[in-house]
């Protein structure tokens, strides 16, 4: 199922559901979250890395859009508020459980040296059509997960969430260069794992061979 | 300008979020036409994103959006947020000072500062400000504030987290943002969390 494009500024029906919840028609507001309820799932996800407790977060943070509902305002994208206010919520709930309560200074620095992109120079394209599969779907997100957080967070709000760079950065309270600099990462690494994914044979039961693109 | 393979990985995220000048871009695109490696990364990374930003890869475990519609539609029933909805917090805080005072100067009428008009709404600060907390207390303070009792378990979040968790401002390292009353210094130098927190606990008594 392929849900609404992410840059649906101005969707009519949206706006016109969020003033009516903003008057108060209270009933109105599951039918304007419901688009969105898998980013708010994912993002909770990603940072907490457990399902029930994204769920929970989840919850949550649509409960915390709708007591806030009158704070929202039009010329933010209702999307990218709700998110806001989950990945918020999920950061909130993983200072609170943790112990130790700073991060440990290297986890939050870059590294410096340059990142060297594995060669894999016949590059497979994995089709999208392909995450119509489960185990497909299933070895991206393992994937995913074996990146340190700094880097699965940024690439999670930029790149599966769609925010952009700025929003990214201020929600994570990092500076502009800092996301760029984990998305090329995150970004690179991920390539290297999917490439090492096909000689592993994750891949191996497509439908398609090298240079050969059905789609 | 010639780039190498090196340039160009650093640069193979910004090119694709079309954030190269455009004297890069026509190095970068030359490059690929004779670097099959390069071209390689590149269709690679292009791949990536495409895949990890499909709509497909946001999965919800079973049952998720009826357990979600059910807690909404419990809540959005019993009307609860509502009752913190912020567009009435800043009247309701107001009249809860106005209510705090009127107790204060009724218990301490020979005590002429009153503690309660420190404590500010902080409508004026920046939502989206980053600010701390320390545990055990009710007021936020901008990093490094030095009337931060407790360092050691500091909590960072946004103005408008704060505000909406029912913190004060430090009318200290946030003074540029209130209307702090009448201008008078505060009578101690060390009180205002404990200030902040009779303010919050004369605010419970009281409503």
């Amino acid at each position: 199922m392929v849900l609404q494009d992410p840059g649906q500024m101005g969707n009519p029906r949206e706006q016109d559901l969020i003033a009516r919840v903003q008057r108060g028609q209270r009933d109105q507001f599951y039918e304007l979250v419901r688009p969105y309820e898998r980013r708010v799932y994912a993002a909770a996800l990603a940072i907490l890395r457990n399902e029930a407790d994204a769920e929970e977060v989840a919850q949550e943070a649509m409960l915390k859009a709708f007591a806030n509902i009158r704070q929202f305002r039009a010329e933010a994208r209702f999307s990218t508020w709700l998110i806001q206010i989950t990945v918020n919520e999920a950061l909130m709930r993983r200072r609170r459980e943790r112990t130790v309560v700073m991060e440990r200074i290297d986890d939050q620095r870059d590294d410096e040296g340059e990142y060297q992109p594995r060669d894999f120079a016949d590059w497979r394209e994995i089709p999208s059509e392909a995450l119509e599969r489960k185990e497909i779907r299933q070895k991206l997100g393992e994937a995913l997960s074996t990146l340190d957080r700094k880097y699965r967070e940024v690439f999670m709000l930029r790149d599966m969430e769609h925010l952009n760079i700025q929003e990214t950065a201020q929600l994570l309270g990092i500076s502009v260069a800092a996301v760029k600099t984990r998305l090329l990462r995150a970004r690179l690494m991920l390539r290297d794992l999917l490439a090492a994914g096909w000689e592993q044979g994750w891949f191996s039961r497509l439908p398609f061979e090298k240079g050969n693109k059905p789609w | 300008m010639v780039v190498n393979c090196e340039q160009v990985w650093r640069e193979i995220s910004n090119y694709l979020e079309g954030d190269v000048d455009a004297a890069l871009r026509t190095s970068m695109n030359t490059h690929f036409e004779s670097c099959a490696r390069c071209r390689s990364v590149l269709e690679g990374t292009r791949n990536v994103i495409a895949l990890y930003g499909d709509e497909r890869m946001l999965e919800v475990p079973v049952g998720f959006s009826s357990r979600l519609q059910r807690r909404l539609s419990e809540n959005v029933r019993e009307g609860k947020p509502w009752s913190t909805w912020s567009a009435w917090l800043v009247p309701v805080a107001a009249l809860i000072v106005i209510a705090g005072t009127v107790q204060l100067v009724s218990s301490f009428t020979f005590q002429p500062p009153l503690k309660s008009e420190h404590a500010q709404p902080g409508h004026d600060i920046p939502p989206d400000m980053q600010v701390v907390v320390a545990a055990n207390t009710k007021v936020f303070h901008l990093a490094g504030c030095t009337f931060i009792h407790d360092k050691s378990q500091l909590r960072t979040m946004t103005a408008r987290e704060a505000i909406r968790d029912g913190y004060v401002p430090c009318v200290r390292c946030l003074r540029k943002y209130l209307e702090v009353a009448l201008g008078r210094q505060p009578a101690s130098t060390l009180g205002t969390d404990e200030e902040a927190e009779e303010e919050q606990e004369l605010r419970n008594a009281g409503h």
